[in-house]
């Protein structure tokens, strides 16, 4: 039967196969529901008392028993739970007052400047960076390089940005702000001078993974006999690099990249707090403290999708960079699934 | 009579030929400076880490190296027993996390096509959290307890280990002695244990070296938050996380503890890449 289904969209060629690729995206997303909800609530301890810890009254432990549905079943409570959060609607935070819809919404676009920022400078940078030492290989460029991301690789987030702040900040040049100053609600656009040690961190936290593959899949190409094939037929080295060689050699990173776009979407949550950066990772931090529930839930349930998301746009990417699999797709006399070969691990 | 030489193991050979690479003694030479500094500092230390030696940010003096945090304590002191939490925790979630993962991916591997794609798929979902936003998901509902926080971190390792072991170890079951062994009839956990897991070894390792980086910088994360050890401890993370306001005036409190952090993480990103490198065969003296 699935297999049925599954022939049915590759036959149809790269619409239907894209169609196919988002209606999978279905029940992954109903599956993290269901794991937020476990990984919070699902388990004995009662939200409520933790939440308000010292303070509890019984009247306000009800009450937020109620706001949490915590006197239905488990099903009931997950099936309440999940039906509002898949239409965006998270309920209201433990306080009461405000919808964290309310407070999510112009954090989350503060959120994607930030990551769309570094996305921005960290791809390009990383491929030319990657080609480069791949080119130059057993160099200087590349041995200079292959140290600082070995060494970039290895440090924790948080750890950047500090360092970040100490060197450009505080105490050595003072350029930039070491915190933001946006004010919660206006977007961050307002002030680029906040925006720049957060990217700055970001962009250092991903670049050398981004790069390392990409001078691998580089070398493995250059070595290839079409590139041979094209140096012999008297191609300029220029014309073999960036015609021949780039086009394929960027396809594997596709998926690397995708994966560190939704990496980012962790990583921007330690490095907002470090900025105090307004995004959905400032309040998030707040929120664990608070241990307000709904937000955390709601915005690892965000956070998760987006991984979703990105992972099929890289695997629609990969597909159209790939001449091989694009003539497969739209060929439609496919019956294999390549994505049951194709390797997407994370590094 | 001479005696037959012993077979060197094929982890001897790859030890050795990693130890060989620069970078692989250095990191180790690190490793081991910050190790003995963890383990042994709190001997050392002059002062006990809570006690109040001096005013709030005092600089750095004859009688206190680092000078005194935000508080009054004194940095160095506090520096010296601030390592122990921070690696131990990272080492109980490392091996927890990939110890784990190695068993779904063993198991997965060995097992029928269907099982082993159903656990995959699974595998694949529990992939979709970066490890920081599953870690404090699970703090928000269950609260900071520092064992808690280990073993969730290890638990966000082990679908990743799984993908890695699984995909090794599927190599290993195409090959002549795994069919072999199946056909003379050995039962699944023989094969599992005696012909599988020796031959995903060195995948194993360059995890375990991965995931203990990530270990370090996800529980230093969390103490740095806030979330994790709570004060008045001394922890790494928690006192980078404690001096960070006093960065200008007094700098040690944070440079120390993110120092030793850093180099830690390093060292052992350098033993793990050069061991990858042994491994996979590239590379083997720097240069072809």
């Amino acid at each position: 039967m699935v297999k049925k289904i599954r022939n049915f969209f590759q036959q149809g060629g790269l619409v239907l196969f894209v169609l196919g690729r988002i209606l999978a995206g279905i029940p992954i997303i109903i599956a993290l529901t269901i794991l937020v909800f476990v990984a919070t609530q699902a388990l004995p301890g009662d939200a409520a008392v933790s939440y308000l810890a010292n303070t509890a009254t019984p009247e306000r432990l009800a009450a937020i028993r109620d706001q949490l549905n915590l006197e239905d079943s488990i099903w009931q409570q997950y099936f309440s739970w999940a039906t509002h959060a898949l239409r965006f609607d998270f309920g209201t935070t433990l306080t009461g007052e405000t919808s964290v819809s309310a407070i999510l919404g112009p954090r989350i676009q503060n959120t994607l400047i930030l990551m769309a920022s570094s996305g921005i400078v960290a791809i390009p940078l990383s491929i030319i960076v990657g080609v480069y030492a791949a080119v130059r290989r057993g160099k200087l460029f590349d041995s200079v390089s292959s140290v600082i991301t070995l060494i970039l690789a290895a440090l924790p987030e948080f750890v950047v940005a500090i360092v970040v702040v100490f060197f450009l900040a505080t105490n050595i040049f003072m350029i930039f702000p070491a915190i933001s100053f946006v004010e919660p609600g206006t977007l961050a656009w307002s002030d680029p001078m906040s925006l720049a040690l957060p990217t700055l961190t970001l962009v250092l936290a991903v670049t050398p993974y981004v790069s390392r593959i990409m001078r691998g899949s580089m070398i493995e190409v250059m070595e290839s006999e079409y590139i041979q094939m094209a140096r012999l037929k008297g191609l300029s080295e220029r014309t073999v690099i960036l015609r021949h060689a780039l086009p394929n050699a960027i396809a594997p990173t596709i998926q690397v990249i995708a994966l560190q776009l939704a990496w980012l979407a962790g990583g921007v949550v330690v490095v907002e707090a470090v900025f105090a950066y307004p995004g959905i990772g400032t309040v998030m931090i707040e929120s664990v403290k608070a241990r307000d529930l709904p937000i955390v839930q709601a915005i690892t349930l965000m956070i998760g999708a987006l991984y979703v998301v990105l992972n099929i746009l890289a695997d629609i990417g990969t597909i159209l960079s790939t001449p091989r699999l694009r003539t497969k797709y739209v060929r439609k006399n496919d019956t294999t699934n390549i994505f049951a070969t194709m390797d997407t691990d994370q590094l | 009579m001479k005696k037959p030489l012993k077979p060197r193991s094929q982890l001897h050979t790859l030890t050795a030929l990693t130890f060989k690479q620069g970078y692989a003694k250095l990191g180790g030479l690190i490793i081991l400076v910050i190790l003995i500094l963890a383990l042994l500092g709190p001997y050392f230390a002059p002062y006990t880490f809570d006690e109040f030696v001096d005013a709030p940010n005092a600089p750095r003096s004859q009688t206190l190296m680092l000078g005194a945090d935000y508080f009054g304590r004194d940095v160095y002191s506090r520096f010296l027993n601030g390592g122990r939490s921070i690696i131990g925790l990272s080492l109980i979630s490392t091996v927890l996390g990939v110890g784990l993962g190695l068993l779904v991916g063993l198991f997965a591997a060995s097992a029928k096509p269907r099982t082993d794609s159903l656990i995959m798929r699974f595998n694949d979902i529990l992939l979709a959290f970066p490890q920081i936003v599953f870690v404090l998901l699970v703090v928000s509902g269950f609260g900071t307890s520092i064992f808690l926080i280990a073993v969730t971190v290890g638990l966000t390792h082990a679908p990743r280990t799984a993908r890695i072991i699984r995909a090794a170890a599927a190599e290993v079951m195409e090959r002549d002695f795994i069919k072999a062994a199946i056909a003379v009839g050995e039962k699944r956990q023989r094969i599992i244990i005696s012909e599988l897991l020796p031959n995903v070894t060195s995948p194993l390792l360059v995890e375990f070296g991965l995931r203990m980086t990530y270990s370090i910088g996800l529980v230093a994360a969390v103490s740095f938050l806030g979330l994790g050890l709570q004060p008045p401890a001394a922890d790494w993370g928690l006192m980078i996380n404690e001096n960070r306001g006093s960065l200008t005036v007094q700098p040690w409190g944070v440079i120390a503890p993110i120092a030793a952090i850093a180099l830690f993480t390093i060292g052992i990103n350098f033993i793990t890449d050069s061991f990858a490198k042994s491994a996979i065969g590239i590379d083997r003296k720097g240069k072809e």
